[in-house]
């Protein structure tokens, strides 16, 4: 079984439970896929597979490109990615689809994507410094501040924040719940936001570090204890 | 934009038509313990918000000489039904000017409108 597949983040929105509580989705319109190449232990030393979003867009390639899709069997994609694949599951071929179906819903999942693009921005922006005061005198406003000490050590320690470029970044959220998946449709429902613009690519992967489900606290009277 | 519709459409349910400026009753259903019964809100309908699914509704209304707003999910659960009973005419889409008015200044000019429910 695969771990994740490729979608585009469509937008967001709201589901109502049964009691009226709203619980805010994206939307996420996952596959189909193909897989492109299989990876094995044997050949590539790690088990995986790269897998091609299919989509109504044509794809552009060259010559090498096309070759590689050639192999699997598969018209070429716009976006191909490498998921990994549980350990001890029947191995996938080339030329599979891939389905949303791999995930149920309330299963726990990882997203990644590209963070929105915000060019260079400062740093109270882009670090969240707390800039000085607007008035009152103040000739401090935005500007970051000291960035080290004087003849020793004599440089910028290496990793100071500083303004620059900021967005455009891989993150990824981790630990979002699937609310539904819509197979017919190819969408899934993921709970709270994904990192970037609608209209994104983003990989939707099984969580890697998900959370223990909370135990329900049982209150137990005092010396009853067994 | 249209995977959205796709999503929502499902949620959607039959309201009537209503306007900024019109007396509404909304029927709420509240759960007290096991126990379901319904709280009824009326007053008027300072703002409509929102499309599909997401769309919510302002209601105000004046409650021992205290103004209460409330918000409500157009497409809720917990809204059992919405009654229209009166219209007023009014010349702004958000009847937020209402809050700083009180009594005699806060009437409206009614507007004819035959009662509907949903």
């Amino acid at each position: 079984m695969v771990t994740g597949i490729i979608g585009r983040k469509v937008g967001m929105s709201q589901v109502f439970g049964a009691d009226g509580v709203v619980t805010p989705v994206t939307v996420l319109k996952a596959g189909p896929c193909v897989v492109v190449q299989a990876k094995t232990v044997g050949r590539d030393g790690y088990e995986a597979v790269q897998l091609g979003l299919v989509e109504e867009r044509p794809a552009r390639t060259n010559k090498p490109t096309e070759g590689h899709y050639k192999k699997a069997g598969v018209p070429p994609t716009r976006v191909r990615r490498e998921v990994a694949v549980a350990p001890g599951s029947d191995p996938l071929k080339a030329g599979d689809r891939v389905l949303v179906s791999v995930f149920a819903d309330g299963d726990v999942v990882d997203v990644i994507g590209t963070s929105k693009g915000h060019g260079f921005q400062g740093v109270v922006k882009r670090h969240h410094f707390r800039g000085g005061a607007a008035t009152h005198g103040s000739m401090f406003h935005r500007a970051p501040g000291s960035i080290g000490a004087s003849s020793y050590p004599s440089r910028v320690i290496k990793g100071m924040r500083a303004a620059g470029h900021m967005g455009v970044d891989r993150v990824t959220t981790r630990n979002l719940r699937v609310v539904k998946v819509d197979a017919d449709n190819h969408l899934l429902l993921v709970r709270g936001a994904v990192p970037g613009a609608r209209g994104g690519y983003v990989v939707i992967r099984k969580a890697v570090a998900k959370k223990p489900e909370p135990k329900p606290q049982v209150e137990t009277k005092k010396g009853k204890r067994s | 934009m249209k995977a959205i519709e796709v999503v929502e459409r499902q949620q959607l349910t039959e309201k009537p038509p209503m306007k900024p400026g019109e007396t509404v009753r909304v029927h709420v259903k509240v759960r007290e313990g096991d126990k379901e019964r319904i709280q009824v809100f009326e007053g008027v309908v300072i703002g409509l918000r929102g499309g599909g699914a997401r769309a919510s509704f302002t209601v105000r209304k004046v409650s021992f000489g205290q103004g209460v707003e409330r918000i409500f999910p157009l497409h809720s659960p917990i809204i059992d039904k919405i009654e229209v009973l009166r219209a007023a005419r009014v010349r702004r889409a958000k009847l937020y000017y209402l809050r700083d008015l009180r009594g005699k200044a806060a009437r409206m000019r009614e507007r004819k409108k035959t009662p509907t429910t949903a």
